[in-house]
């Protein structure tokens, strides 16, 4: 074999390196993700919940709000006989509430509620927070001092308290009266919640700003705008991701608990809705009827659980993977 | 012969605030960093910067590029004085300076791929079409000994000596003229040092590049440099042609710096006399009065204490600011 000269030495080696595959941090972090099986669980049901939520019309053996004459209060199919002496009736997998309604429907249409509580919200308080969070850690000084004093007044203030005050005094006028009222409850979680991410936002901004590589890009002559989207944001999108992934089950026990006190989304009686119910309010219904269908709270309640659970494991998946540093601690 | 001047610096300034109080925030003290220093640096040459840390080496080359705001003096760039000039003018000018870091683990971007980082520059001042600027970086990458190929992967995935080559592609890529190196191997390994300096001294002399060449290692600095300036505390104490500088020191700071460096011969090495200096740096933020220097000084009398030395031209081309230098 003929000798191979440095020159030919070092191409071979680096035609070899170049096929060991390369991997960005985002490809590494989804990596570490995939393998953590709490968290591809938490995806699974997410992605389950989703997907009934889309086609809960497909999916739904009844309209939620169809009324079985004469059927109230039947108990779900795999008990023998309910509380209150009745015998389940196949067609009503989990039974029948106080009217006669299919809960399993009920439920299912109410997963759309809970669904877009958990993501519309959360978009609004990531553009708002990470803008806030942005500006406040990159201009620095009086702005800074002046976006994190109003954050601080709006983190030191009950949220639940204000969720209560808002949806009473707003619930009667046009406003509250969009979309059945979750438009105002979007408003009102969005409102209160984008301060943790600002937050968050702005003390990474602080100390990515000081890293030599922001230096290099005002040295190339990139602007303050260039070097706030393209260079400090993306390098602050880890603890982000990490804090969505808890706002999202956050957003929708707060629905549920609003829900619960009949402040959440008005109940409709219009099937061409399509925010018919919602998991609050179908607990607000079950605690009533718990001696005769038990079903009616519990159904709602478990769903409620296993979605929060299983964001709740994303989440912590998201948060070892995205920085391994961190793996185990809170 | 009269040598073109790329760039002058005239009583460069740079104070930094030392605060107390975390809300209103009181200015108590300032920290003189870099305080009074004029030199100039003359097309296609290297003026080799050296001086112990914390002497203001760096502050100096980030004021000159008006990534600090310097407090006072003038730096002229082609006669435009960069201080004065607006905003605008400054992002037009910047394509012809640049600068290469120290620390090339921190001065690229850990989520833009190496042609993402290469072909930002371009992007921002628009200076190539779109289609045209990824021919543009693997030109560059293989300009500083980079394999084009390896233009879509990220930082972490190269090295020490790879990434500052990366770096020197991004300065590059704009075409300057100048060129400020802030200690640009020192974090670097031994051997990958060598490499490096060979690449930028290559680069000078393809692309007729002025360097001002910021370090701390002396038997570097004279490998490279054309011309040597001593900094000590903020100030600059003493400024000549390299083997003026190395072969007949004038100023007691550069003379104790120079008896540091170890020669790699047992027996020079066995004769060489050494200067120890006493005591640690003085603090910028309460420096001596007079001359800096004076409380380390060997040489030091009463006229240290009482008047700061001009900076005078002894020799031509060999400037001190010494009171005893002749």
């Amino acid at each position: 074999m003929a000798q191979l000269t440095t020159k030919e030495q070092a191409s071979k080696i680096a035609s070899l390196e170049m096929k060991a595959q390369s991997r960005n941090l985002m490809a590494d972090a989804w990596y570490r993700l995939m393998r953590n099986k709490a968290s591809m669980v938490g995806l699974v049901i997410i992605a389950i919940f989703a997907v009934v939520a889309i086609f809960a019309k497909q999916i739904a053996p009844f309209s939620p709000i169809e009324i079985h004459g004469g059927k109230g209060f039947l108990p779900p199919v795999f008990i023998e006989e309910g509380p209150n002496g009745l015998n389940p009736d196949p067609q009503f997998l989990l039974g029948t509430d106080t009217l006669g309604r299919d809960v399993l429907s009920r439920v299912i249409y109410g997963a759309r509620v809970s669904m877009v509580v958990g993501f519309f919200p959360t978009a609004i308080i990531l553009v708002v927070g990470i803008l806030m969070g942005l500006t406040a850690g990159y201009v620095g000084g009086r702005v800074d001092n002046f976006l994190m004093r109003i954050t601080d007044v709006v983190y030191a203030f009950p949220d639940l308290l204000f969720f209560i005050i808002i949806m009473i005094s707003l619930r009667d006028t046009a406003v509250g009266k969009m979309l059945n009222g979750l438009f105002l409850l979007f408003g009102a979680l969005s409102l209160v919640n984008w301060v943790a991410v600002a937050r968050i936002v702005r003390g990474q901004v602080l100390s990515i700003k000081e890293k030599e590589y922001i230096e290099a890009a005002r040295c190339l002559g990139a602007s303050d705008l260039h070097i706030m989207f393209r260079y400090i944001l993306p390098n602050c999108l880890g603890p982000v991701i990490i804090q969505t992934a808890f706002t999202i089950p956050a957003m929708i026990i707060t629905e549920a608990i609003l829900g619960y006190l009949g402040l959440g989304l008005r109940p409709s009686t219009n099937p061409k809705d399509i925010f018919i119910t919602s998991w609050g309010s179908l607990l607000l219904d079950g605690q009533s009827a718990i001696n005769a269908q038990r079903w009616v709270l519990l159904a709602p309640a478990i769903c409620v659980a296993l979605v929060v659970l299983a964001f709740t494991f994303l989440g912590d998946g998201l948060r070892d993977a995205l920085d391994p540093r961190l793996q185990g601690t809170e | 012969m009269e040598r073109d001047v790329l760039l002058r610096v005239e009583g460069l300034k740079k104070y930094f605030p030392v605060v107390q109080g975390k809300l209103l925030g009181r200015q108590i003290q300032q920290l003189r960093a870099v305080d009074d220093v004029s030199f100039e640096v003359y097309k296609g040459e290297t003026l080799g910067l050296v001086g112990e840390s914390g002497c203001g080496k760096s502050t100096t080359g980030r004021s000159i590029l008006q990534l600090y705001r310097p407090t006072g003096g003038k730096v002229f760039y082609d006669g435009t004085d960069l201080m004065k000039a607006p905003k605008s003018d400054l992002r037009r000018l910047r394509q012809k300076m640049q600068m290469i870091f120290q620390d090339p683990y921190a001065s690229l971007n850990p989520r833009m791929t190496v042609s993402e980082t290469v072909g930002d520059p371009i992007r921002i001042h628009k200076l190539l079409p779109r289609q045209k600027i990824e021919d543009r970086v693997k030109e560059l990458l293989e300009m500083v000994g980079l394999n084009p190929a390896f233009a879509n992967r990220y930082p972490h995935e190269f090295s020490g000596g790879q990434r500052q080559r990366i770096g020197i592609a991004r300065a590059l890529a704009l075409q300057p003229d100048l060129i400020i190196c802030d200690e640009p191997i020192s974090a670097l390994d031994v051997s990958i040092q060598a490499q490096v300096v060979n690449l930028l001294e290559d680069l000078q002399e393809k692309l007729g590049l002025t360097y001002l060449f910021i370090a701390h290692d002396l038997s570097m600095v004279r490998h490279i440099s054309t011309r040597v300036a001593v900094m000590y505390l903020g100030v600059i104490v003493e400024l000549a042609d390299r083997t003026d500088l190395y072969e007949n020191p004038l100023h007691p700071y550069t003379r104790a710096l120079l008896s540091a460096v170890p020669i790699p011969d047992p027996k020079v090495e066995k004769k060489r006399e050494r200067i120890i200096l006493t005591g640690d740096v003085p603090s910028p933020i309460q420096p001596p009065s007079g001359c800096r220097f004076r409380t380390r000084c060997p040489l030091a009398a009463d006229v240290c204490a009482a008047e700061r030395p001009a900076f005078r031209e002894v020799a031509s081309g060999h400037s001190v600011a010494c009171h005893f230098a002749a």
